[in-house]
Order: C-alpha cells, then sequence, then structure tokens
C-alpha cells in the first residue's frame, strides 16, 4: 500500500512527508523497544510506535527507515520533528491505540517484517 | 595500507541526548564514500548499539572509526567498569541497564548479540575494574 492508503486507513494526521503520499509501504514493524527495533528490522519497513523520543528518530536514521506512524496520540516536539524532516521522514500520527492501527492496516493487507529464521509470515 | 578515513569520537557515560550521533555522522561520511546501503546499515545499527553501550553501561570512552580498502573496522573501547561474565552479557535479554536507558526504549539486552550478527568479524575483551574494548570488522 502506500502512505495516502495508510492514512486512510487508520485516520492518522500527517505531520511531515505530505509530497511524499505516494510512497510504497511493503511492510510494518511495531514496538515500542527501539533495542527490538535494531534487532529484527533489516528491510525498509514503516515503524508504528508510542515512544516519543528523539531516539525513535536515531533509530529510525540508522535504519534507513522512512516511515513512522505514532499510536496513542504522540505529537512530537519541535526538536524531533525536525530531526526528521531533515532526513526527509515521513510522520503520521493517529488517536488509536498500536493494537487498533496494526488491525486496521492489516485488514487492508499490510503484513508484518520477515522475522530472523523465518521464510515470512 | 594508507587509511582513507580515520575517526575518533570520545563519547561520555549517561549523556542520553547526543547518543547515536557520532554513529550518524560516521553514517554520513560512509555514504558520502560509496559504500553500499546494506554494509551502511549493518555498521550503523552496530555503532549505534556500542556507542549506546558507552552512554549506559561505562564511564566514559571512544569510537575509533578506520577505514581501508576493503573494509572498516570499529573499535569501542571505554575506562570501565568492564564485564565480569562477557558470556552472560552476550547473550540475548541480559541486561543492567537503569530505568532511564529503558524509558528511553533501549536496555533489552539486545545490543552486544546484535553487534555479533551485523558484523563480518566481532571480538570482545573486558576487564573488572580497568575497561571493556570491542573490535568489530565490516568487509566493504
Ligand atoms: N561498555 C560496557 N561497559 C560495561 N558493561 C557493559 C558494556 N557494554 C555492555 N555491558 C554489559 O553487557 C550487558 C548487555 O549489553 P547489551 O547486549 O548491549 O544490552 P543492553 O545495553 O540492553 O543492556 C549490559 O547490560 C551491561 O551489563
Ligand atoms: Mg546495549
Amino acid at each position: 500500500m502506500t502512505v495516502a492508503d495508510m492514512i486512510q486507513v487508520t485516520h492518522a494526521k500527517v505531520l511531515l512527508g505530505a509530497d511524499q503520499l505516494d510512497r510504497q509501504i511493503s511492510s510494518a514493524f511495531c514496538s515500542d523497544l527501539m533495542s527490538d527495533v535494531l534487532a529484527f528490522v533489516t528491510e525498509d519497513t514503516v515503524l508504528i510506535t508510542g515512544l516519543m523520543n528523539p531516539h525513535v528518530i536515531r533509530t529510525s536514521e540508522m535504519l534507513d527507515l522512512k516511515c513512522i506512524l505514532f499510536v496513542r496520540g504522540k505529537t512530537p516536539q519541535a526538536d524531533i520533528l525536525e530531526a526528521a524532516e531533515e532526513m526527509g521522514l515521513v510522520v503520521l500520527s493517529t488517536t488509536e491505540s498500536a493494537f487498533t492501527t496494526c488491525g486496521q492496516l492489516y485488514a487492508a493487507g499490510l503484513r508484518g517484517i520477515t522475522m530472523r529464521g523465518q521464510g515470512g509470515n | 595500507m594508507e587509511g582513507l578515513i580515520h575517526e575518533e569520537y570520545y563519547v561520555n557515560k549517561g549523556d542520553y541526548v547526543t547518543a547515536g550521533s557520532a554513529s550518524a555522522d560516521m553514517k554520513r561520511k560512509l555514504r558520502q564514500l560509496g559504500v553500499s546501503a546494506l554494509v551502511l546499515r549493518r555498521l550503523a545499527v552496530a555503532s549505534y548499539e556500542v556507542e549506546l553501550n558507552l552512554v549506559i553501561h561505562s564511564l566514559g570512552g571512544k569510537l575509533i572509526f578506520d577505514v581501508d580498502s576493503t573494509g572498516v573496522t570499529l573499535i569501542s573501547t571505554d575506562k570501565g567498569p568492564g564485564i565480569p561474565d562477557i558470556e552472560m552479557a552476550m547473550r540475548e535479554g541480559y541486561s543492567t541497564a537503569n530505568d532511564e536507558a529503558r524509558s528511553l526504549g533501549f536496555g533489552a539486552g539486545m545490543g552486544l548479540p546484535n553487534m555479533k550478527r551485523n558484523a563480518d568479524e566481532f571480538s570482545i575483551e573486558s576487564q573488572p575494574g580497568v575497561g571493556t574494548t570491542i573490535t568489530m570488522r565490516f568487509l566493504l
């Protein structure tokens, strides 16, 4: 699906990247634990998280992620948004819970990343 | 062989806000050198993990990057407190991280195994009361 599809399905607000709505999203990973994001993500994926601090952006930078979807109404402060903008990230925010957001995206056809030691999901 | 790039970054204990800036800076430099996206990501992840460990667990230390024509060597060396049981520390899930690190999304005990997985070569030496040195090599 595209970023535009994700927005439609989750009713998310676009905080950054309104010019990248046609970007393709091929998988998703949801976690508030950046340790696990760093340990499991090896592909371009959307990061769905309720954690809000500069290390969410820095973790995305290390992994070359292009899109973050904040859940539970988390809205980044100016310094966090600035860092994300510098990287050209798409940043979305929804007031829904992680569970509901993931369910909406799954129902619309999006799938999780390929986990280590598994062929797919 | 004459190195292409030699960089050193000092990393302070407890400097949670800037943790990762050395790794981000090095990643930009290596991208400019034309290092492939795959190697760049593996190196950046391992470097970020080892940099976070200096901030969270060490009394302060430094990161040394050496780039030559066949790869990148990354050395993290610190001034203590050292790791009493390396085998235990290398296990997924083992962590002595404090609440501050955990509140930022770290301290899941995944860092050292993640470094080992991402690096082409990995070695760790530690002496309690003296310090820890981790050497990683990434082939280009
Ligand atoms: N540079 C270091 N100095 C002292 N102890 C360290 C250092 N790096 C790692 N450790 C120890 O090894 C453990 C495991 O590290 P790691 O796998 O990165 O997990 P985490 O950082 O999440 O705790 C740490 O909790 C800490 O006890
Ligand atoms: Mg760690």
